[in-house]
């Protein structure tokens, strides 16, 4: 079996900051990591593998340094990783991206054998779109599994797999067939250990590095800037609310008399509560 | 970049809100944006309409009906016992169709698991541009939708426009506009739709449907009272003042995402930028900082009132209401005030 | 297991592995270096300063593309009283020379730039793998190589260096040295607080990559040995402040309370106003001197870095010192391979001997005595009051004559630490500085 997973390095958003003059951002000393949600998806693959066999191809587009993640992906386990890198591909949107990850999964397969299976993560923490994985399925014309929080049962001879997808309200069991995409659910799994053999391949493997053109992509257009449809006009900081809240006084009250204090605060401003509140009770 | 929209573009006017059913019910996103899209319509001067799909029924039917009680003029109702559940493939085959026929300029759907699944497949079809999880739209002077959403983990905020394609394409997470009012027997027209599928072509199938005990799941996002906890709880054991007040208050428990992480609370249960976003009429935070990924889950709730050790803490930058002090100590004694007042001891007992 | 044998193991991949390892890989030995974080100096997040003389001898063109801040121009040296601040400051254009002698770096970005260089000439690196033991020859006691956390871990070397930094536990569980003594720990917090470019380069007269860096000493800790230290980079400024961890345990301060008043200070805060901090880590520095250092070789094993307890602690030096001791023994382990000689003890020896005649010992040797000099009460509290009172009488334009001034300054010292206790104060320094 042949998985490929999509994989994305981000800044580690929790420790952006943002000029407090200029709204830009500050990145110096910002950290990447790998797409947290991503490495769900690549347990699942290590695990499936594992289970039946085959191999995993990690694909990333991305600045060079995120050779550093696909590496760190090989040391889970993964057994090779393509690396989509090109001036060309600065400034994708969710449909620019797709095109040019879908492009190279093509490439992909003519390489090494085409998927059974494509992974992708629920989303990225920077691009927090949720809309990659779709725009993939759907142009590589691959059956679309989002939110999958498990894999019921997958037979590769039948070319069937079932899952249970997270849905609104309650959880949908899916069948379809091979070859498919899956967005992985979080907390599906966790991710495991490499073994110290598994580290050192990585450390000692290649990443294959693609330019635009080693993707198979003919029509630049279609990539980066030029080829994403929504145009970012303006960036902004949220704006502050006038008036900060209004502290209760709490000199000399002891606990009990802070609480009365703050109740009375809350029925004050919104009274409807405590009709409700008493209808409530006096249902009991 | 400059707006140069081509000449057939010009022709898409209208805006669409996809109607989510799942069964029966209609998820109350869509109302949200149903009142988000009449503010669009009018803005432009054009009609707002449904898109509903499901099988043939009441409960497609009641479905149009409620739209057009919400503000829709127009519905497009496409019936198919192929559409009784969602599945991507049929959905977007049938959604692709429709608005390559009608053409519509606007396109808003919820940012639920079932509303991206589906916005993701459609706009790749159409090759248009898609803004996700937006938190404000609005229409600019020259007609465009201005799509604001977070960006860089919640700390900037940035409008996106998709200038030169068409429809214009939006997601917006449940709970991030209000509620417009709801008037009966407003009534608009329907426009029927015929999809021709055919349920052999369908390769994905819906073996079952497991709905979620009636547990959290919706119930945080639309309670009206909301108790959360963060870090400042400092232990799970302290949590439980938490859950306490909540059950006193008849309303739901919460806490800012490093809850989840430690394995206090379970993840449907976190608040913030990749939890739930809330609107509830009261929302407590206790021993929560305040970060921004927080605050904007929150920022929609009629009360917001901070409990925080910290006078300077940044959630007093946007709570109505706060006290200074050691929440593991207020939230017992608030309960208590409450439970007395009210009289609802054997509910929390 | 893995089968193949390595030349050597470097455990660590902070200055002195990188440079340990950047040695003898680009003389041609097969190197592998573990390091336990998540990359290189990703448990070393703080800023701090970086001596290029040291990293030339390893990397000459090291400027080119090594993550560097700025380059120091300005040196303020400040004694503070809970008010004040008196002191010297040095600055000098000569420094905004070619080829710039000090810098400050943001270590967890050095280290992995450090670290791509190590890597690029020839060793195989890997982190997020901690190693848990070195393993013996059970019949010789030889190191033979290393166990690690990750499945199949143990791996075997010809000689393993041990470059694990001041908290390193692997040579103290193989019984090659003792623990470091809390006497002769210190203990230091940091903080990183970022500012607009624009804003830090006004704050401190900078222009470019000019850059500044202070050192203070004083009432800020409380009696207790330890200095505290502003650090200017591009967009941050590393602040923080240590003490001997024996001084902390016996009067109860905490060091984060410490980092508090000192940012607090009225001459500290302005400079950190409307900063947004981000980091704040804590790191121990081995400053025990000449007469902490362990023994530093054996069968198969050799110890360098702060692992070795070389930190030159007046002079804040300790990078460079680490990097000195990784090269000395990468050139060593290179030249007893080259010669076809086993890596025991007695070949081995050739590095203590090479450290002797280096400045990394001659240094530690002329301060072997400071460490218990500067363990003076008085150092930190009596005399910058007194200084702080001498300067105020001094400069305040009050009607008294100048004479009188002068009397009640000298007799303000005599008064408050008597003859006595002032001569002893002045001989013990001099003799630890000699
Ligand atoms: C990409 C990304 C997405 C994120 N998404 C979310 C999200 O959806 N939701 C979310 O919540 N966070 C999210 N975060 C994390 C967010 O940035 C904050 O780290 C988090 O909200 C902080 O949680 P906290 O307020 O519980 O903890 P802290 O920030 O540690 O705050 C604890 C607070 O408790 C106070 N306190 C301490 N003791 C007491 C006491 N006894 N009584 C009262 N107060 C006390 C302290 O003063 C402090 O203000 C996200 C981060 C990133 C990077
Ligand atoms: C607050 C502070 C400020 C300082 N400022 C300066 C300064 O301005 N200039 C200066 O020259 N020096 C300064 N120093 C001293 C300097 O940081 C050290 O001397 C230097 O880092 C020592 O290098 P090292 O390689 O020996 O150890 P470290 O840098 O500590 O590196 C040791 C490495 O080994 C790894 N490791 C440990 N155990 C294991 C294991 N079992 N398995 C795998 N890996 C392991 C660690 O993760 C670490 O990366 C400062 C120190 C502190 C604490
Ligand atoms: N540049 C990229 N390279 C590889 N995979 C990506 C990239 N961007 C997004 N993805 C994948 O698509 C998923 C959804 O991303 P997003 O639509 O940005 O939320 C991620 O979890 C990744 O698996």
């Amino acid at each position: 079996m042949h998985i490929v997973v999509c994989m994305k390095q981000v800044p580690d958003s929790g420790q952006i900051r943002v000029h407090p003059v200029t709204n830009t951002i500050m990145r110096q000393g910002v950290p990447t990591i790998i797409n947290p949600y991503d490495l769900f998806a690549l347990e699942q693959a290590l695990q499936l593998r594992d289970q039946l066999g085959g191999s995993i191809t990690m694909l990333t587009m991305g600045p060079p340094m995120a050779e550093d993640s696909l590496r760190k992906a090989m040391a889970f386990g993964a057994d090779r990783a393509v690396l989509l890198t090109d001036r060309y591909f600065a400034g994708s949107d969710t449909l620019a991206t797709s095109f040019a990850l879908a492009t190279a999964i093509g490439k992909i397969g003519a390489r090494w054998g085409t998927p059974d299976l494509v992974f992708t993560g629920k989303q990225t923490i920077d691009g927090d779109t949720a809309q990659v994985g779709p725009g993939i399925a759907k142009r590589l014309d691959l059956h679309q599994l989002t939110y999958v929080a498990r894999i019921a049962d997958i037979d590769l001879a039948a070319r069937r797999i079932t899952v249970e997808r997270r849905a609104e309200g309650g959880v949908q069991v899916l069948a379809t067939r091979l070859p498919c995409l899956i967005t992985m659910l979080e907390g599906s799994n966790s991710i495991r250990r490499g073994s110290m053999a598994d580290s050192m391949r990585a450390a000692r493997a290649e990443v294959v590095k693609w330019t635009a053109a080693d993707a198979g992509i003919e029509d630049l257009t279609k990539c980066g800037l030029r080829g994403s449809p929504t145009v970012v006009k303006r960036v902004f900081a949220p704006s502050p609310r006038e008036e900060k809240a209004q502290l209760i006084d709490t000199t000399g009250l002891g606990t009990d008399q802070v609480a009365q204090a703050l109740m009375a605060g809350i029925l004050a401003r919104i009274p409807a509560i405590e009709g409700d509140l008493q209808r409530a009770a006096a249902s009991y | 970049m400059k707006k140069e929209l081509s000449e057939h573009f010009k022709a898409y006017k209208h805006v669409w809100v996809f109607v989510e059913l799942e069964g029966r019910e209609v998820h109350p996103v869509s109302w949200e944006l149903i009142g988000a899209g009449r503010k669009l319509a009018d803005t432009l001067g054009v009609d707002l309409a449904a898109v509903v799909m499901a099988a043939p029924g009441e409960a497609g039917r009641h479905a149009v009906a409620e739209s057009f009680a919400y503000g829709a003029d127009l519905a497009y109702l496409v019936e198919d016992p192929v559409l009784a559940h969602y599945r991507n493939d049929p959905y977007a085959k049938v959604f692709t169709q429709l608005v390559n026929t009608y053409k519509p300029e606007i396109l808003l759907l919820g940012a639920t698991t079932l509303g991206r699944d589906l916005a993701g497949s459609v706009a790749t079809t159409l090759l248009t541009g898609l803004t996700a999880d937006s938190t404000e739209l609005a229409v600019d002077a020259d007609g465009s939708l201005a799509a604001t959403r977070p960006t860089f983990g919640g700390s900037l905020l940035c409008t996106i426009y998709t200038l030169n394609f068409r429809p214009q394409m939006a997601t917006v997470r449940p709970r991030v506009m209000p509620m417009p009012e709801r008037r009966e027997g407003r009534v608009g027209r329907v426009i029927e739709v015929k999809a021709d599928l055919v349920e052999e072509d369908i390769v994905t199938k819906v073996l079952s449907f497991i709905p979620d005990r009636s547990s959290s799941k919706a119930n945080l996002t639309y309670a009206d009272i909301v108790v959360a906890g963060g870090l400042g709880l400092q232990s799970p054991e302290n949590f439980q003042h938490v859950k306490t007040l909540a059950k006193v208050l008849c309303g739901e428990y919460g806490g800012s995402r490093p809850l989840v992480q430690k394995g206090w609370i379970e993840a449907d249960r976190q608040i913030g930028q990749t939890g739930k976003t809330i609107r509830p009429k009261l929302y407590i935070a206790a021993g929560i900082s305040g970060a921004i990924q927080h605050r904007v889950g929150v920022e929609g709730a009629d009360l917001i009132v901070a409990i925080n050790t910290d006078r300077n803490a940044q959630i007093f930058d946007f709570a109505h209401l706060g006290v200074v002090g050691d929440a593991t100590r207020i939230l017992p004694a608030l309960s208590e005030a409450f439970r007395a007042r009210f009289a609802v001891n054997r509910l929390a007992s | 297991m893995i089968e193949e044998t390595f030349d050597a193991i470097v455990v660590g991949a902070g200055p002195a592995g990188n440079a340990c390892a950047h040695t003898m890989a680009s003389r041609g030995l097969k190197v592998l270096q573990l390091e336990r974080g998540e990359y290189p100096g990703s448990k070393n997040v703080q800023g701090a300063i970086l001596y290029a003389d040291a990293l030339e001898k390893v990397i000459p063109d090291f400027r080119e593309d090594a993550p560097l801040e700025r380059h120091v121009i300005e040196q303020r040296l400040w004694m503070m009283n809970d008010r004040s601040v008196s002191g010297m400051q040095y600055r000098s254009d000569d420094f905004n020379e070619e080829l710039p002698n000090r810098y400050t770096i943001i270590r967890a970005q050095f280290d992995k730039w450090f670290s791509r260089r190590v890597q690029a000439a020839g060793a195989l690196v890997i982190c997020e793998t901690t190693v848990t033991e070195l393993v013996r020859n059970s019949q010789t006691g030889r190191v033979i190589g290393v166990r690690t956390d990750r499945a199949g871990g143990f791996i075997k070397a010809n000689v393993v260096v041990l470059a694990e930094g001041v908290n390193g536990l692997i040579g103290e569980r193989a019984g090659l040295r003792e623990r470091h003594k809390p006497n002769h720990l210190a203990l230091a917090v940091k903080e990183m607080h970022f500012l607009p470019r624009d804003t830090l380069e006004a704050r401190f007269n900078l222009q470019g990559d000019e850059g500044v860096v202070i050192e203070a000493a004083g009432t800020i800790t409380k009696g207790m040995t330890g200095t505290a230290f502003i650090y200017t980079n591009k967009e941050s400024l590393s602040v923080g402040i240590g003490c001997l961890i024996s001084d902390f345990e016996e009067t109860g301060e905490t060091p984060y309370g410490l980092l508090e008043s000192f940012r607090k200070h009225p001459a500290v805060a302005p400079l950190l106003a409307d900063s947004d901090v981000k980091e704040y880590a804590a790191h121990m520095i081995p400053e025990g001197g000449y007469n902490a250092i362990p023994q530093l070789y054996g069968d198969g094993w050799v110890v360098v870095g702060d692992a070795g307890q070389f930190v030159n602690a007046v002079h804040r030096e300790g990078s460079n010192l680490a990097m000195t001791t990784g090269r000395i023994a990468g050139e060593v382990i290179h030249q007893i391979k080259a010669r076809r000689d086993p890596l025991n003890a007695e070949n081995l020896a050739l590095y203590a001997q090479k450290l002797e005649k280096s400045f990394v010992m001659k240094d530690l040797k002329k301060y072997r005595n400071l460490p218990k000099a500067l363990h003076n009460k008085h150092l930190f509290t009596t005399y910058p009051n007194l200084i702080s009172q001498a300067l105020q009488t001094w400069f305040r334009v009050d009607g008294v004559e100048k004479t009188a001034k002068e009397n009640e300054i000298v007799k303000s010292f005599f008064r408050t630490r008597k003859l006595t206790g002032l001569a002893s104060d002045v001989w013990s320094l001099a003799r630890g500085w000699r």
